[in-house]
């Protein structure tokens, strides 16, 4: 039997959302014989192949994360958009009030304790983007798992639901944006 | 039999009246009073109409557009199961759809309140007010605690859909106790009608038009620190975001405890109907 295939990814995230989906515990088990992961902080393998669910946490902050996002866009069948962040843009979005040059100065030129302040700006960095985005400003999004982080209890739901082929659906206890 | 004497006619008067005094809510009929709305109606005989602007006690708004409901056209309905099982009538009767907050109940209203169609359309209103905003609910103290919130929920929201909006709007954390979060503010008005009619003060008001519409203190500065605020008001309390906070209150209540933890909100705002808290503060 050809299992699922199923690649994650952490832009704008603080891997909180990942921690969850472990948080299912041993149920991991039961999911892993009828799924496998393709790119993943999980694993070793360094860019997304053709899959079936692709899991994105986090928004988009950088021109790196709007790499990513596209090359799981182009390579999965349903994208998700797990977690506050990669909904909303979360927290991390509380930095859109602010100009993105004022956030620099303060952390590389200002900040207490900065020795030989510069904003650092080699080419293998990638930009920040001028403000945090969620992910469906960038690509088309097929779900939304909300919570910050979602619960495992939701992540089970979720996998369950779509493994066997049914229309994903969250009971109204499972549902929290916090 | 008895021939209807006066105290008969009475009793029938009176059915009468009874009778005429109904509306009809997702089939089920309830009885209300002259002047009130339809929402008040409900209310209080347990029927939730989804609603963030209205708060019974207070002057309608009729801002959120979440209590549309749909009030069915019967006027052609005799006859109506013969003539459509003929096809000749189609089985969509017409309706017309009005904010249950500002309509006055009127007798015989068919009402369509609970349907698929206008909780999807509720919905949408939900997202918009969440992308209006900045409503990053996982550093929101009213989180748990938030009307706005607890709607989404009811609604079955997962997202917001539209392009966020990202506004930049002034926080106000001049006053000692209550603080103003304008990021969160849905411009219901609650505030502006709490501190007004409730308050006897005159605290707040809404300035600006379209998307630059927004909340401002009635106060020589525009700060709260020089308004009659306090933290009693019910202006303050009324909030049903986390706009309005008392400060150093926050993240008191454990998770699993907050309002919303325990209660859904139909529970809620049935409840806040039946003990109006307005002059028991
Ligand atoms: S006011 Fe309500 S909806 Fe807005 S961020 Fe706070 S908890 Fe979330
Ligand atoms: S501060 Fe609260 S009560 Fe006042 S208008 Fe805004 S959301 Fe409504
Ligand atoms: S409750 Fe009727 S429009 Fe807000």
């Amino acid at each position: 039997m050809t299992r699922i295939r199923i690649a994650t990814t952490s832009l704008a995230g603080c891997f909180g959302c990942h921690m969850s989906l472990l948080d299912m515990d041993e149920r991991l088990v039961s999911i892993l014989e009828k799924a496998e992961f393709d790119r993943s902080p999980f694993t070793d393998i360094k860019h997304c192949g053709s899959c079936d669910i692709g899991l994105v946490e986090g928004g988009i902050c950088n021109e790196e994360n709007v790499h990513v996002l596209r090359e799981f866009r182009k390579n999965c069948k349903i994208l998700i958009a797990v977690g506050a962040c990669a909904i909303n843009g979360g927290v991390p979005a509380l930095r859109n009030s602010f100009q993105l040059r004022a956030c620099l100065e303060e952390v590389y030129l200002h900040g207490e304790g900065v020795e030989n302040p510069q904003i650092p700006n080699d080419a293998e960095l990638p930009l920040l983007l001028d403000k945090v985005y969620p992910i469906h400003e960038v690509v088309q999004v097929d779900f939304y798992l909300p919570g910050c982080p979602p619960s495992a209890d939701q992540f089970f739901r979720m996998f369950n639901d779509l493994i066997s082929g049914n229309e994903f659906s969250l009971p109204r206890k499972l549902l929290h944006f916090d | 039999m008895r021939r209807p004497g006066r105290a008969m006619m009475k009793t029938d008067n009176r059915q009468d009246q009874a009778v005429r005094n109904t509306i009809t809510i997702d089939g089920r009929e309830i009885p209300f009073q002259p002047g009130q709305t339809i929402i008040d109606a409900a209310l209080e005989a347990g029927i939730y109409i989804p609603h963030l602007c209205h708060r019974s006690g207070l002057s309608p708004h009729g801002s959120c557009r979440l209590c549309m409901v749909d009030i069915v056209d019967r006027t052609e309905t005799l006859g109506d199961s013969d003539r459509r099982r003929e096809g000749k009538i189609q089985e969509e009767t017409r309706s017309r759809s009005v904010a249950a907050c500002t309509m006055p109940a009127t007798a015989g209203q068919w009402i369509r309140n609970n349907t698929p169609e206008l909780n999807e359309a509720r919905k949408v209103i939900t997202q918009m007010l969440f992308t209006e905003g900045n409503h990053i609910c996982p550093s929101c103290e009213h989180s748990g605690n938030c009307t706005l919130q607890a709607v989404a929920y009811y609604l079955g929201m997962l997202d917001g859909h539209f392009p966020p909006f990202f506004p930049r709007r002034e926080l106000d954390a001049s006053h000692p106790t209550v603080m103003l979060d304008r990021d969160r503010c849905i411009l219901c008005e609650l505030c502006v009608r709490a501190s007004r009619e409730a308050d006897g003060k005159n605290v707040f008001a809404i300035a600006g038009r379209g998307t630059r519409a927004r909340l401002i203190v009635n106060s020589a500065s525009g700060m709260l620190v020089d308004s009659d605020i306090e933290m009693h008001d019910l202006a303050v309390h009324v909030c049903p975001v986390g706009a309005i906070l008392i400060k150093e209150q926050g993240y008191r209540v454990p998770i699993g405890q907050r309002t919303f933890d325990l209660h859904q909100v139909e529970e809620i705002d049935l409840r806040k109907t039946i003990l109006p808290e307005m002059g028991q503060k």
